[in-house]
């Protein structure tokens, strides 16, 4: 017994202060929608840290190009560089080739960037959102180290959990009988899409505030704004 | 490592890293009518002992910028010099150009984020406010390269107790004057001195408007303490 203590004497090696963490958790939610000639993608605009709102209006939606828009949410410093460097090779490629990149290609592109850094990762979730080379709606959604899946919608970000069932639900038409799926249509996206967000701004403590939805079309990308509750 | 004085704190082989060792508390940040203020108090604190009542962090920068400091004291005076001489080359081109708020602001945000990236960081916490294409900018970054704008912003124990004052203060009064902002940031200040312990009565003002930067203090925060005989309960 007291030889027991004698030895947990000499083995401690002092105060432990907790170490440097480089990652922080911002919150924020993204939800996208892809239909046969459209796509949206909605980010909330709450930028948070535990129980700090930092502020109420931080899009978390970055357009790429005149077809393509990412989603971004996580670690907010991570998302930052992630996005700079983004937009730098989306100019490279410009510049090189002569035209803009398409979606596919930006897709495979953040994948490979996510990845390269697989030891030290960007705490982010994306969704991409834009329209392919055949003007088709189209969603890619990635886990932090670069984990790629093409979908027609998707929730991710703080609340993604709560959204992705009932989008599951009331877009894929997952577990119900007799019904036939089919494509979305634009009007119905944009009501599912406000009302999922109202849903979880009132779960979500780090969703709120507002959503920015981006809506990507042939035409090009129409930006609507829809208020949220602010507590 | 570079420049600042801080410990290491070795706890065993792998598992070392720097703490703050001279901190500044809350830095607080406000956009008005034309222009951005930025106010903090002068205490360098050491650990619990307010140690150094002298310690000025915040800063002009040039003529459209001005910067507030919290945090690692070392890490502030070090970043402080480089940008003093990044201010003195550029002035040197003679070109008629000068940095803006949003290039700083970014420069800063790639600073940190570098450090954090090295598990290294810069111990601070920038505000960063100026006057950019003649509309008030106020941004801030945290040691993690965490970068943002508002028309509010306020760090530490700041963003606690002096944001949502000035949030219900906007709320009320959408277009503030030089003046408002002022009496809000005062105001701020002789709260967090009542509630914030690492907190201290002297503070510097700066405040940046079209017609320049004008650096005041230290100024005095109000304080009457006639309640305290009231106070009862605590023996």
């Amino acid at each position: 017994m007291a030889l027991d203590v004698a030895s947990d004497y000499y083995n401690f090696s002092g105060p432990k202060t907790a170490r440097f963490n480089p990652y922080s958790e911002n919150g924020g939610s993204v939800v996208a929608i892809a239909g046969d000639d459209f796509a949206l993608l909605a980010s909330d605009t709450r930028l948070s840290a535990d129980f700090s709102i930092y502020t109420r209006e931080q899009s978390k939606l970055f357009r790429l190009s005149d077809t393509t828009v990412l989603g971004c949410t996580g670690c907010w410093c991570d998302t930052l560089t992630l996005t700079r460097i983004l937009e730098a090779r989306m100019q490279m490629y410009l510049h090189e080739h002569n035209k803009p990149m398409s979606t596919p290609a930006v897709a495979q592109m953040l994948a490979t960037m996510l990845y390269y850094k697989r030891f030290f990762p960007y705490y982010v979730s994306n969704v991409l959102a834009g329209l392919d080379e055949e003007g088709k709606g189209c969603v890619y959604s990635y886990d932090p180290i670069g984990h790629c899946e093409l979908s027609t919608y998707k929730a991710r970000g703080s609340a993604g959990a709560l959204l992705q069932p009932l989008l599951d639900n009331q877009i894929g038409f997952q577990n119900m009988e007799n019904v036939t799926p089919e494509p979305i249509k634009m009007d119905r996206a944009m009501a599912i899409l406000k009302d999922v967000f109202i849903s979880a701004a009132e779960r979500d403590i780090h969703t709120g505030d507002s959503i920015l939805i981006n809506i990507i079309t042939k035409d090009g990308i129409k930006v609507e704004k829809f208020n949220l509750r602010r507590d | 490592m570079q420049g600042s004085a801080k410990c290491i704190v070795s706890l065993d082989n792998f598992n070392y890293f720097r703490a703050p060792i001279t901190t500044g508390t809350s830095v607080l940040g406000i956009t008005f009518d034309g222009g951005v203020a930025i106010a903090a108090d002068i205490l360098g604190s050491y650990g619990s002992l307010a140690r150094f009542r002298d310690c000025p962090r915040v800063m002009k920068v040039n003529d459209n910028i001005i910067l507030g400091a919290g945090g690692d004291y070392a890490d502030f005076q070090y970043l402080k010099d480089v940008i003093e001489q990044k201010i003195l080359e550029e002035e040197c081109l003679d070109d008629g150009f000068s940095l803006k708020p949003r290039a700083l602001h970014c420069w800063l945000t790639r600073v940190m984020y570098n450090r954090r990236s090295k598990l290294d960081p810069f111990w601070n916490n920038f505000i960063v406010g100026g006057m950019q294409d003649d509309e008030p900018f106020l941004g801030t970054v945290d040691k993690l390269g965490t970068a943002y704008l508002d028309r509010h912003i306020a760090t530490g124990y700041g963003a606690y107790i002096a944001l949502p004052l000035m949030r219900e203060e906007a709320e009320k009064k959408p277009n503030m004057t030089e003046k408002d902002a002022h009496k809000l940031l005062v105001k701020c200040l002789q709260v967090l001195y009542y509630r914030d312990a690492r907190s201290f009565p002297k503070f510097q003002l700066a405040t940046l408007t079209r017609d320049g930067v004008r650096v005041e203090g230290p100024l005095n925060v109000e304080q009457n303490w006639e309640v305290a005989h009231l106070v009862r309960g605590y023996l």
